[in-house]
């Protein structure tokens, strides 16, 4: 059973930072979500320490307001400040990170996050911290109905705004000609980002959520040239990430989460080397052995 | 303020070590960031770092030591490689560079976390420390450890120091290096081990999450204060080592706190006050040229509305009214009348009581703009033949920008044109 729980936690949050990855790296904002997924740490600590507890809510509406402020400091600094714009990602994410570590430990007492924690997650523990009612009911491990939830969330804004996604990655020009407002769609995805990670945080932390966010994206994107048959790739590799993470890291008795984005990784290096149309081995088979 | 003392003071030898230690790893990465800040490669500068650590526990896992003279190879052979594979993966297939970035850090570091992990859950005597590689304990430098730290760091310092005009021609144009000779590939080969040597000394500082503030935040604070690549440098290895110091210094007097994410902190507050309060270059300076800018573009405009008005009186001392000038050109009144009390300081107008007057000086101010409007106008149409209904606009930025040499030369181009192409008398 625990098995079970935690195989579905892991692939509810390889299959939301997966969708929102597809648009991600398509747009070239990878780094962006890298940058996102470390900088939303002071907001969940102060989020913490105003709430004083684990409230959902109030964590959710922290990060998405701390990654958009992120996404605003990194273009401040880009076009106000002429910083590069890799300079400004890696000045502004290591920065906010920096801050939120010191306020864990500055408020260590109060904070029920640890440095360990924070880098990778605790998806072990998921079946642990259940939801119980008033009459005394489990429902069920509390994280699920969290990233659940989240990834409700993100389905209902792909599907709504799918169109205005597709444009604004694809043609932002053609976008805005039609009165797509880019800027706007741009701030919304980062806020979905933003709420992704802070809900995928407690469980595969900071860094392995951009495994999430990249590695099932990229793998289907070598995969196919179809943004919907993308979307549906992720959403299956995902959940064999997730699957095989698991009994990886129960094999040698190691981290879950740093197990999955192991996997992530070694799906990716399957698809780049026998990928149908884009693997290297593929590509010289048909092609000879002359070009790259 | 004691404990301040007695920190510097260097009367513990453990003070010493760290002191000494952490300028060397700040410093040094300072110095080699600054050339991949230049090539604006740094975030491959971050996915080494992330890729250190699985390096660093296969190195335990099969030396069963944390000496530094296994760890640093492991680490070193991952970084390494994560390195040739973001460059595979961009070459050989459609993946962008930052995909291939971020895939690669987070792949590695999750395999470092797994054989962490691993290490951490098998009987392994002395495994406790090697979590410091996440967030570094600049603190708990000790002598042995000095010696091999100060080793690399003179190892890089050397290295630049030699290679300097190489790396400088690769950062800023490679092509051109080809073109004169320079051995670009080796060279670039040369450059990509010293970064990945920086990132393995430095993790020992700030830990692998945090390095690449070490690598880019200096070098983009000591942008906002020079443009010469050698004080750039400097500075940046001042910035570096100073808040290596200081994070030495809160990690001695707080030991529970860490002392990577102080350094970064540090290092950070000074890169937003270079961007903030940087002289030329700096936002705020930049913020104030601009408004200086604005204005006088707004106070010109107002004596040329005043000198137009003149013309049709044919009377340029005659006294005019707010009401009047904003009918001739749109502006608000408030901002108008801003500008008149600035022109009136300046000595450009005096107020009267049934308006505001031109001075000798004001009149002679708005004589030349009216006169290089036209003289714009009449360039515009004459050589680069453009309808003359279509001039205006131009002129009307350009007015503001023409120094007196270039007024001088147009003058002479056109060979003093009585009318610009509206019929308008041009003034001289």
């Amino acid at each position: 059973m625990n098995a079970f729980l935690i195989i579905l936690t892991g692939s509810l949050v390889a299959i939301t930072c997966g969708l929102l990855g597809c648009f991600l790296i398509l747009r070239k904002m990878a780094m962006i979500g890298d940058a996102i997924s470390h900088s939303v740490l002071p907001g969940i600590v102060i989020a913490y320490l105003v709430a004083g507890s684990r409230d959902s809510t109030l964590m959710l509406i922290a990060a998405a307001i701390t990654g958009v402020f992120t996404t605003f400091i990194i273009e401040f600094l880009n076009k106000h400040g002429r910083l590069q714009s890799d300079a400004s990602i890696g000045v502004t994410f290591t920065w906010l990170f920096a801050i939120g570590v010191i306020l864990i430990s500055a408020y260590a007492g109060q904070v029920d996050l640890d440095q360990d924690c924070v880098l990778y997650g605790e998806i072990a523990y998921v079946p642990l911290d259940s939801w119980i009612t008033g009459s005394g009911i489990n429902l069920g491990p509390r994280a699920l109905y969290i990233i659940g939830f989240v990834l409700l969330l993100v389905i209902f804004f792909i599907v709504i705004g799918y169109k205005e996604l597709f444009l604004t990655t694809f043609d932002p020009a053609f976008a805005s000609a039609i009165g797509i407002s880019v800027t706007l769609w741009h701030y919304l995805l980062m806020t979905m980002v933003s709420i992704t990670t802070v809900a995928s945080f407690e469980l595969v932390g900071a860094i392995l959520v951009i495994a999430f966010l990249i590695a099932p994206a990229a793998t289907a994107y070598l995969l196919t040239d179809k943004f919907k048959t993308m979307l549906f790739l992720t959403v299956i590799i995902g959940v064999i990430t997730s699957f095989s993470g698991y009994y990886l890291a129960e094999w040698i008795n190691g981290s879950i989460s740093g197990a999955m984005s192991v996997i992530s990784g070694l799906l990716f290096a399957l698809a780049f080397l026998f990928s149908p149309k884009e693997g290297i081995v593929v590509k010289r088979v048909k092609y000879g052995f002359k070009t790259n | 303020m004691e404990s301040l003392l007695e920190f510097f003071s260097f009367s513990d030898h453990n003070v010493q070590s760290v002191v000494i230690g952490s300028i060397w790893l700040t410093a040094s990465c300072a110095i080699v960031g600054t050339f991949s800040f230049l090539k604006k490669r740094t975030l491959v500068g971050d996915a080494v770092a992330h890729s250190v650590l699985p390096g660093v526990c296969l190195a335990f896992i099969l030396s069963g030591s944390k000496n530094p003279l296994y760890l640093i190879p492991g680490a070193f052979l991952t970084g390494w490689l994560s390195l040739v594979l973001i460059d595979k993966i961009v070459a050989h297939s459609k993946i962008k560079e930052d995909t291939a970035i971020g895939l690669i850090l987070s792949v590695f570091f999750g395999l470092g976390i797994l054989a962490l992990t691993y290490i951490q859950h098998t009987d392994y005597a002395n495994q406790s420390g090697l979590d410091h590689f996440l967030f570094g304990k600049a603190a708990s430098i000790v002598r042995e450890d000095l010696l091999i730290f100060s080793v690399i760091a003179i190892i890089l310092m050397i290295s630049v120091i030699l290679y300097f005009k190489e790396f400088m021609l690769i950062s800023f144009d490679e092509e051109f290096a080809q073109s004169i000779g320079v051995p670009v590939r080796r060279i670039e080969l040369l450059l990509t081990t010293l970064t990945v040597l920086a990132v393995v000394i430095g993790i020992q500082a700030v830990g692998v999450v945090l390095m690449a503030a070490m690598l880019i935040t200096p070098a983009a604070a000591a942008r906002f204060w020079t443009n010469d690549l050698k004080i750039l440098m400097l500075l940046a290895a001042l910035f570096g080592a100073f808040s290596g110091i200081s994070g030495a210094y809160v990690s001695y007097t707080a030991p529970a706190m860490p002392t990577g994410p102080w350094i970064v902190v540090i290092l950070s507050t000074i890169a937003i006050l270079s961007f903030l309060f940087a002289p030329t270059k700096g936002t705020l300076f930049r913020l104030l040229k601009q408004v200086k800018i604005k204005r006088k573009i707004k106070d010109e405009n107002t004596l040329k509305t005043m000198f137009y008005m003149g013309e049709e009186l044919s009377s340029f001392y005659h006294p005019m009214e707010v009401e009047e000038m904003i009918s001739k050109r749109k502006m608000q009144k408030s901002s108008l009348e801003k500008s008149l009390l600035r022109l009136k300081k300046e000595g450009y107008l005096e107020k009267e009581k049934t308006g505001w007057v031109l001075t000798k000086a004001g009149k002679e101010k708005g004589q030349r703009i009216v006169k290089l409007h036209r003289l714009w106008e009449v360039y515009l149409t004459k050589y680069l033949n453009i309808a003359p209904d279509h001039v205006h606009d131009d002129a009307e930025n350009i007015e503001h920008v023409i120094t007196p040499e270039l007024e001088e030369r147009l003058e002479k181009l056109l060979n003093y044109p009585e009318t610009d192409p509206h019929q308008s008398k041009i003034p001289y």
